[in-house]
């Protein structure tokens, strides 16, 4: 019987290997890129029943967060609008527009709207709004200028490495309690002013806020 | 699979190594004294016989299989992010909630007839936690364990959702135009043919609706039976007073007690008082030790005879002559009868009692004859206790001493076809009727039968009509608790299903149809009782407080009638040779109610550690003479009636006599529970409720596995319960320290870690934990801790974080009994945290000692290094996330565990958070008393203390200055944060069997 593989398929076979090491190397970096991009949820608006423009709301009428995230000083989670909410001035403004029918309709019978959430954290994950928002931690820190936001994106990772930079390091994020609401303030000597900030708000100890129990219990 | 061969016991050898002096000192189980193969192999491996996990052994071929497709999909499920989640928020806020902030409102859990007051806990809407009510009497703050399942009950979606007529789904609406048209009747008759049938009923609304209902229909009647009978409380207390009165207890002022087969601590009304009260006698000052002194005639071994100085036992019919002969030495009549106790002992009791007049205490047992309950009100006033240490009220019940009576006369009405229509309110009469009473039977007799009841159960099979009954947590009405006071239920979520309450059944039966459920017939009711005064107002303050102020009901001044003694029935002297068998209401589903409650199912019964069943138990001696061994089915035998039953060996249990709890042996309507164990029901008579003579045992050669968590989690026989009499406490304060090998510091390689912000810390008093396990169960709600099954209990998986372990000491026939609860230590060198390969188990700074869920890999090595066996793995999904309603009951602020993590006691690390959070916003330190764990929150006798031992004020520190707290397994140099007081225990020195 004559051989199956003559010698030079010992070139082809190097090269088939070659091949499927950098096609292996190639499908990672795209994966890799594709979960920094896509996958993680950052920049992507999410479809809500209603089209809800926090830059109109935010940017151009100047309402403050705490006007609809009404437990956010209070509470771990900081609240989603009850159709009430809405409606204290939809019955006086944009009463008839087409893309308000579903909040009117809530309103008329009572069934809440479905709004999808847009920053989603692991269910071991436990995040708590009041206390950072106590500390100084201004809401453009983690949800970006949703002033500037027509319809609502995730603008962080929402890693746990991205939330340890801030645990290992307030004074490089924290703000002074008047600001944390504000979406343009922006410091002159951040460095400078956070730690002054940390000592004044009694901000734990890096070690402290990087134990596991802070987060997961 | 095989059962464990441990419990296969050779009794000769059990008897000589018990006899023998070298024998342990402490023991758990009786295969542990023999010291079995079996036994040696169980404590070694952690996880017993995990190679049959699946059943059947795996083949080569199957695990390359499984192998193939787990690496083939475990690439597949990284791929994706979570699912989008919705976030739906409120149509109109309601004002009070915050979302993401708890709620607690007032209301009371009712067992039968008794209230106690409770606050519950609400996330947005959904009952998730019940903790006690500190204004309420009957609760100061503790639950009991079935106040800790109640949420569980509410959740449960084995209750019914409809209801059904003729075993046909069907409408409320149908069953009102059923009634409309027997109302006709009714008033033609003036309700001859209409019987009403209730559980005892405490609830003044009810009491007053049912009352209307007979003014209107004179002829119908009202019935009421109770399975877990008090009749012969109220009998008693008629035969000493010439009125059935309710008798109340104030141990608080009690230094000497007398227990003639009362478990006022673990079954009677009123318990979680006794138990505060009882506590606060046995909590020693070093200054100055003091404690009160429990003497326990008892029959069935309980946590009350567990708790005593000087335990008797006694079989449940000599107990009436141990009365007899105790009375008769303190003076209260020549009483002839046996004399079962011995004199010395009697003598030293009754010298005991008379030397605290006033300050002594006789408590007869619930299930005891009348004529124990007249002695002991007899004795209580002889020794001058009477408006001291023993009042005297009213009954709360409506028809006290009368309910077996009532059955009968209903049963006989039902058989004579005098019945055309029967509303059972509640209660399980067809599975809980005594054996005697052809209630089945005199069911098929009536025309039309209405069964309003939680579940679908053995009774509604056989009603033409059910009712599904609303939970308490899902309903308005009122209750009261022993001593009177009224508590408003209110509800805390709208009815889950069709539900209907009991008021909303009568008012329909006498033609008025409420809108809104039975919220509208209470308040009418109370509004109507509240003439004088702004009644919003007091509505208010009734729903907030949940006590309606000024209705304990008032002292009465009585005496014990001149001649009792010859009112009392003549001794009767029991044949000597018979076999007892004694009745009792099951430590954990009561009367069989709870039979689908799986937290109470898998809760292991104080003392004999068995889940999931009920079983047969016996004396050692009994046992031996009958060749019989635990799980050996066996033949009972009673007056013709015949039950098959599982031998379990009670060390403790009186000889010649057999205890079989009520409430297994289910048929419908019981869940997971359908099939456990054995009905005592069957043997049960109506005039020996609770103990019957002639008992026949024959052995069948089957054999019953049991699941029995008394082996499980051992510490590899290093066991160490610290102990003392209070006399050798007094001469010898340190000798929970003597042992120097015991006794640390020990020094360590590594330089101290200066926890300088919190250091959390937690005591547990032995010497006032009674054994109750309601920190089993309140851990077990708060912490989403899920229930795996009885098989699974038996291979040792059962995944309670803080397990009560449980000692004997001394001779099998009547053991000395500890107690000693056992969550995470929190060593602050833990020696769980080194091994883990992924960083796992670690330490935070308060010193926690915290698990990663999300790091966790499963390898179990935490768990295999620690001495203390406190850690859990989930070897299957045992908390399925994809059932709604048991989604619904979970803690939100505790992660819910997936299979193949380790976890295990955080010290409610939920709680802790929220309090650092609030104090953090508030710009202050966490003040001592601000996080109460579950454990100790619900613990009747404050057992538990909890806080922070860098506050220099905060009572945990200070216990751990108290010369009886103690390190478990200091030897070891963990440095374990929680701590133990040892148990002193306070027998009579003149006596020498404490």
């Amino acid at each position: 019987m004559s051989q199956i593989f003559k010698p030079g398929f010992d070139l082809i076979f190097r090269f088939g290997v070659l091949g499927v090491i950098v096609l292996a190397i190639a499908a990672s970096i795209v994966w890799a890129t594709a979960v920094d991009v896509v996958g993680n949820g950052v920049g992507a608006a999410v479809q809500q029943p209603v089209p809800f423009a926090h830059k109109h709301h935010v940017g151009d009428d100047g309402i403050d967060c705490r006007y609809c995230h009404t437990s956010v000083e209070e509470s771990s989670f900081a609240g989603i609008p009850s159709t009430e909410i809405c409606m204290t001035c939809h019955s006086q403004l944009y009463i008839d527009a087409a893309v308000l029918a579903p909040v009117r309709e809530s309103f008329a019978t009572g069934a809440p709207l479905r709004w999808q959430r847009v920053h989603d954290l692991p269910d071991f994950v436990y995040f708590n709004h009041s206390i950072h928002v106590h500390k100084g931690v201004g809401c453009v820190s983690c949800h970006g200028r949703v002033d500037q936001m027509p319809l609502t994106w995730q603008a962080e990772s929402l890693e746990m490495q991205w939330c340890l930079d801030c645990h290992k390091n307030p004074a490089a994020h924290v703000r002074p309690r008047a600001r944390v609401f504000d979406m343009a303030w922006r410091p002159d000597n951040q460095l400078a002013l956070g730690k002054k900030l940390v000592e004044r708000y009694h901000i734990k100890s890096p070690a402290q806020l990087v134990d596991c129990s802070t987060c997961h219990r | 699979m095989t059962q464990p061969t441990n419990r296969t016991l050779d009794l000769k050898q059990l008897r000589a190594r018990l006899l023998d002096a070298r024998g342990p000192a402490f023991w758990k189980t009786l295969g542990e004294v023999i010291e079995t193969a079996a036994f040696r192999e169980y404590v070694q491996q952690e996880f017993p016989r995990y190679a049959d996990a699946a059943g059947h052994a795996i083949s080569r071929r199957d695990f390359m299989k499984l192998m193939g497709a787990s690496m083939a999909l475990a690439g597949v499920s990284a791929c994706s992010r979570p699912s989008g989640e919705e976030i739906l928020p409120y149509v109109n806020a309601p004002a009070e909630v915050v979302p993401g902030k708890p709620l607690f409102f007032a209301t009371a859990d009712v067992v039968s007839g008794f209230a106690s007051g409770v606050l519950v806990e609400t996330r947005e809407g959904r009952p998730i936690k019940v903790e006690g009510n500190r204004q309420h009497p009957m609760s100061l703050g503790a639950t009991d364990i079935y106040a800790q399942a109640a949420v569980l009950q509410l959740w449960d979606p084995g209750r019914s959702q409809a209801v059904t007529y003729q075993a046909q789904i069907n409408t409320w609406e149908a069953w009102l135009a059923a009634v409309a048209s027997a109302r006709d009747e009714f008033d033609r008759t003036g309700g001859a043919g209409l019987r009403i049938l209730t559980e005892t009923v405490t609830s003044p609304t009810l009491t007053q609706q049912l009352g209307t209902l007979l003014e209107r229909y004179p002829r119908a009647r009202w019935h009421q039976y109770e399975p877990v009978t008090r009749d012969a409380v109220y009998e008693g207390a008629q035969l000493a007073f010439g009125e059935p009165l309710e008798t109340h207890y104030h141990f608080d002022k009690a230094k000497v007690i007398l227990s003639l087969d009362a478990d006022f601590l673990g079954a009677m009304p009123g318990r979680l008082k006794h138990a505060r009260e009882f506590a606060s006698g046995r909590q020693v000052e070093p200054r100055d030790p003091q404690m009160n002194r429990l003497y326990a005639v008892e029959s069935t071994p309980a946590i009350t005879g567990a708790a005593a100085d000087h335990r008797w036992p006694l079989q449940a019919r000599q107990i009436d002559a141990a009365a007899r002969q105790i009375a008769a030495q303190l003076g209260v009549a020549a009483l002839e009868s046996a004399a079962p106790l011995a004199h010395d002992a009697v003598k030293a009791l009754v010298h005991d009692l008379r030397q605290h007049r006033g300050e002594s205490l006789v408590i007869a047992g619930d299930h005891q004859p009348p004529t124990v309950h007249a002695l002991a009100h007899a004795m209580n006033e002889r020794l001058g206790n009477h408006g001291n240490t023993v009042t005297y009220t009213e009954p709360v019940v409506h028809a006290p001493g009368e309910q077996m009576q009532s059955l009968k006369q209903l049963v006989q009405d039902m058989s004579e076809g005098h019945v055309s229509t029967l509303v059972i309110l509640g209660g399980n009469p067809v599975y809980n009727a005594p054996a005697d009473i052809p209630f089945t039977e005199a069911l098929a007799k009536v025309r039309h039968a209405t069964h309003l009841s939680l579940y679908h159960d053995e009774t509604s099979a056989r009603t033409h009509w059910h009712i599904p009954a609303t939970h308490y947590l899902e309903t308005w009405s009122d209750a009261r608790a022993i001593d009177g006071t009224v508590t408003i239920q209110q509800p805390l979520i709208a009815p889950l299903y069709q539900n209907r309450s009991a008021h909303e059944v009568i008012n329909a039966l006498t033609g008025q149809v409420t809108a809104s459920g039975g919220g509208e017939i209470v308040r009418a009711f109370w509004q109507n009782r509240h003439q004088i005064g702004d009644f919003d107002n007091f509505w208010r303050r009734a729903l907030r407080e949940g006590v309606v102020p000024d209705t304990a009901l008032p002292e009465k001044n009585i005496a014990v009638r001149r001649n009792l003694a010859s009112r009392l029935p003549a001794s009767t002297p029991s044949r000597s040779s018979a076999i007892e068998i004694i009745f009792r209401p099951d430590p954990t589903v009561w009367d069989g109610r709870y039979a689908n409650n799986a937290w109470l199912q898998e809760l292991p019964k104080p003392l004999t550690a068995l889940t999931w069943d009920n079983a047969a138990l016996m004396s050692l001696e009994l046992a031996r003479r009958l060749e019989l061994q635990n799980e050996d089915l066996v033949e009972l035998k009673l007056h013709g009636r015949k039950l098959r039953a599982a031998v379990w060996i009670a060390p403790g249990h009186p000889d010649d006599a057999v205890t079989l709890a009520l409430g297994y042996g289910r048929t419908r309507g019981a869940g997971p529970a359908n099939d456990a164990g054995f009905n005592a029901y069957r043997l049960r008579r109506s005039d020996a409720p609770w103990s019957d003579e002639g008992l026949e045992i024959v052995k069948t050669g089957a054999r019953y596995p049991l699941a029995v968590t008394q082996d499980h989690h051992r510490m590899q026989g290093r066991e160490d319960v610290r102990e003392a009499t209070l006399e050798e406490f007094r001469r010898n304060p340190s000798f929970a320290h003597d042992d120097p090998h015991k006794n640390p510091p020990f020094p360590s390689l590594y330089p101290a870690y200066p926890y300088d912000n919190y250091r959390w810390g937690m005591t547990v008093n032995l010497n006032t934990c009674i054994g109750c396990k309601a920190c089993t169960i309140a851990c077990q709600a708060e912490n989403n801790i899920p229930v795996v099954g009885k098989q699974q209990v038996q291979m040792g998986r059962e995944m309670h974080w803080l397990r009560v372990d449980h000692y004997y000491k001394g001779p099998v026939d009547n053991p000395e009994t500890f107690f000693q609860p056992v969550p995470c230590m929190h060593c602050e060198h833990a020696p769980c945290e080194p091994v883990c390969p992924v960083g796992a188990s670690i330490h935070d700074e308060d010193g926690l000692n915290v698990q990663v869920y999300n790091r966790c890999v499963g390898t179990r090595w935490c768990s295999n290094n620690c001495p203390y066996k406190v850690r859990r793995f989930n070897w299957l999904k045992y908390a399925d996330p994809s059932d709604p309603h048991l989604a619904a009951l979970r803690n939100p602020e505790v992660t819910v565990r997936s299979r193949g993590v380790m976890e295990k006691c955080t010290y409610c690390l939920q709680r802790i958070s929220v309090a650092k959070i609030e104090a953090e916003k508030q710009g202050r330190r966490v003040r001592d008393g601000e996080v109460r764990t579950a454990c100790q929150a619900v613990c009747p006798t404050n057992a538990i203390a909890f806080g922070d031992l860098n506050d220099n004020q905060a009572q945990v520190g200070k216990l751990k200055e108290h010369p009886l707290n103690y390190a478990l397994l200091a030897e070891l140099g963990t440095r374990p944060r929680t701590t133990y007081l040892a148990k002193l225990r306070n027998p009579n020195p003149v006596l020498d069997d404490g």
